[in-house]
């Protein structure tokens, strides 16, 4: 009995470290996708499909820097609007545009079948291309990509993703140049573009 | 004790009254306002809906439920973007409204989520929808469709770039 006030204030204090020990994770976490962990970390070797059936690899992409988001067309509301915002950014960017590629990469290849994706991409920039595969395939992808995603089952028997909503900006020679993240201003995400479309190796 | 209670209740009632007026029809105990959904890509199987739902009573109620023609379930979600994960929850609990308060449901937090839409939602177009909450029964609305870039119930999405 004596010894319970101890054991109480203990346990809050471990539940107060792991807490902010917690915090201070998250809080991090972000940051290191740009510094930390580095830029040679993130990208690799890919084998998927895209929106057309045909098969694609990271060499499909090398040789125009490359731009890149993780999504799912099950996906009611960041995704539309992260890949309506590209669209209109690609249309600011003019002539350049076409000196970048724009891929759209699924997190939830079970439902995204390369038709589907297609359907679904033409409501928006037609550069932007839909990229999906077996559910080993993409785990890869987003692996190299330190992409997050995972299934939350919903009551209905069906489920959700949450994943990363994170538009990444790749170089020709496949290294990660910066991230676009959610709800970023038009001002900044152009201007990252913009840098973005500087490295393109001239033709 | 009892006095103070209800001159509080008729000030909440006075203060509330004008809004009461101003909405047609003004018998309901909760006002939606501002109703919109987002026009969806082709081949997309769902839809989200937003809105601003205002309680007009001073007991706090709860969306509990809701449905339309358009999509074979509809549920209430909350979504989120935390460190750059979006998250996407069902509030199987419905979604609270507070006594004489009000929740607004926009891009990016609360939604009413179509799912398995049985057609395309296109801009302009517009579908119904009844929403059921645990005190003010069914309240069947009219929801508009905007742009797959608008971000409020006034703005087409494609006029303002604000580029500059």
């Amino acid at each position: 009995m004596r010894a319970r006030p101890w054991i109480i204030i203990a346990a809050a204090g471990v539940v107060a470290f792991g807490a902010i020990a917690l915090v201070l994770t998250f809080a991090v976490a972000p940051r290191q996708i740009g510094q930390a962990v580095g830029v040679a970390s993130i990208g690799g070797p890919f084998t998927l499909t895209d929106d057309t059936g045909a098969t694609v690899t990271d060499k499909t992409l090398a040789g125009k820097p490359y731009v890149m988001y993780f999504g799912y067309t099950y996906c009611p509301d960041v995704c539309p609007t992260t890949l309506f915002d590209l669209t209109r950014w690609i249309k600011a960017l003019g002539p350049d545009a076409d000196k970048l590629s724009y891929v759209f990469v699924t997190v939830d290849p079970e439902r995204d079948t390369p038709k589907l994706m297609h359907e679904y991409l033409a409501s928006f920039d037609k550069r932007i291309r839909g990229f999906t595969g077996t559910p080993a395939q993409i785990a890869k992808i987003a692996k190299e990509y330190r992409v997050y995603y995972k299934k939350v089952p919903s009551s209905d028997g069906s489920y959700l993703m949450d994943h990363s909503a994170i538009i990444y900006l790749m170089t020709a020679d496949e290294k990660f140049d910066t991230v676009i993240p959610y709800q970023e201003k038009d001002t900044a995400a152009l201007a990252k573009l913009r840098d973005l479309v500087a490295t393109a190796p001239s033709s | 004790m009892r006095l103070l209670s209800k001159l509080a209740l008729m000030a909440v009632l006075l203060a509330a009254a004008p809004a009461a007026f101003a909405q047609a029809g003004g018998t309901s105990k909760i006002n939606v306002e501002q109703p919109w959904a987002r026009a969806t890509p082709a081949g997309a199987m769902t839809g989200a809906v937003y809105m601003t739902l205002a309680n007009r009573t001073n007991t706090e109620d709860r969306l509990t439920a809701a449905s339309s023609d358009v999509a074979s379930k509809v549920q209430i979600h909350e979504m989120a973007v935390v460190n750059g994960i979006m998250q996407m929850r069902q509030l199987t609990d419905g979604l609270a409204v507070p006594a004489g308060g009000s929740v607004t449901l926009k891009p990016g937090g609360y939604h009413v989520m179509l799912i398995g839409l049985k057609k395309r939602l296109i801009a302009g177009q517009t579908f119904p929808l009844t929403l059921t909450f645990a005190n003010a029964g069914n309240i069947s609305i009219t929801v508009p469709i905007q742009a797959i870039g608008a971000t409020n119930s006034g703005n087409g999405g494609m006029g303002k770039m604000e580029m500059k």
